[in-house]
């Protein structure tokens, strides 16, 4: 049992720093996403040895379930974008910054290793129900119950903002300027573009049908610019 | 019995955790990573919540914290997608390096 737990504490941390370095490292975000997962699914582990088992449960539900799959749908909305290479400014601030913090952690595990005092904290066996449901929904609906409704309001701040945030400055407008923009852009367009502001369509009726299948002809052969240009001439 | 795992032994490998997402942090320069950083080091605290709430079992404070920290991680997730969706449109990258509208 014992050894049992403690290759499964073995595998958990391989499985947390494996993913957290492959999360840093990978030059592709959606590997760095499965990190990611990794890093949270090794973690979840630790929280059965450790018996919270509903942390570990929500922790597979909320991370794994809904955080790396946000990432991911963004990753994939980006697309190539979201794997740009880097430019080189202001590289050597970041590469001294990040050899300082990781000079400082190193130091300070050394520091622990070799003040060498200390005995390892062997955790006494769990109280009945520590970790459960039950036990934590009694102190959260207890003690914590004004932190529990205050997370109420900072979820639906949270969704309604990244609403706003995300949607862009006006939803359809936008849609309709970027239209209009296309249309004044030079260059070669598709005959299904310039339909909308064509003068020539709208009365097409009341020309000769000869004139409308010449026009049609010419919508699909040629540029459209020219197409306007002989209807009105003509 | 005894657990066989010490404490000390989580809170080293958060620590290590920590540290991974922290120079990842300093380091990239891709959004996407930097936020996929900050819930690495969200994770790494909240392990070490977890394992001191373990030394202290008579009380459930440590899962408590941990379980707020994975709501206000998720909301952060959000809202931080939301801003780097939002960046894309407006400078069609996704570098932090690009966000430097103030400069000058």
């Amino acid at each position: 049992m014992a050894t049992f737990e403690f290759v499964f504490f073995c595998l958990c941390s391989l499985l947390c720093l494996l993913g957290g370095v492959a999360t840093v490292a990978a030059k592709n975000p959606i590997r760095g996403a499965m990190g990611l997962l990794a890093t949270i699914i090794g973690v979840a582990g630790m929280y059965l040895l450790l018996s919270a088992e509903m942390l570990a449960a929500i922790q597979v539900i909320v991370y794994a379930g809904a955080v790396v799959i946000l990432f991911l749908f963004v990753i994939m909305l980006l697309g190539p974008v979201a794997a740009q290479e880097p430019d080189a400014r202001g590289a050597i601030s970041r590469y001294v910054g990040a050899v300082v913090m990781l000079g400082a952690a190193i130091a300070g595990l050394l520091a622990i290793v070799g003040s060498g005092g200390g005995v390892p904290t062997q955790l006494a066996a769990p109280v009945g129900g520590m970790g459960s449901v039950e036990a934590i929904g009694k102190e959260m609906f207890g003690r914590g119950v004004v932190a529990f409704q205050i997370t109420g309001l900072l979820l639906l701040v949270g969704v309604v903002g990244a609403m706003a945030v995300a949607r862009g400055r006006h939803g359809d407008a936008s849609a309709t300027r970027a239209h209009a923009a296309l249309l004044k852009s030079k260059g070669p367009r598709h005959p299904s573009l310039i339909a909308p502001l064509s003068p020539n369509r709208s009365t097409a009726g009341a020309r000769p049908p000869v004139e409308i299948a010449e026009g049609a002809e010419a919508a699909h052969g040629e540029a459209p610019k020219t197409l306007v240009t002989k209807e009105v001439a003509s | 019995m005894t657990s066989a795992v010490p404490l000390q032994y989580f809170l080293v490998v958060a620590g290590m955790l920590f540290t991974t997402g922290c120079v990842g942090f300093l380091l990239r320069r891709n959004l996407l990573v930097l936020l996929m950083s900050i819930e690495l080091m969200l994770n790494a605290v909240n392990l070490t919540l977890v394992a001191f709430n373990r030394v202290h079992q008579h009380q459930h404070d440590g899962q408590l914290f941990s379980f707020f920290i994975i709501v206000v991680a998720a909301a952060e997730a959000a809202v931080g997608l939301a801003i780097v969706l939002a960046f894309f449109r407006v400078r069609k990258s996704v570098r932090s390096d690009d966000a430097d509208l103030l400069r000058n």
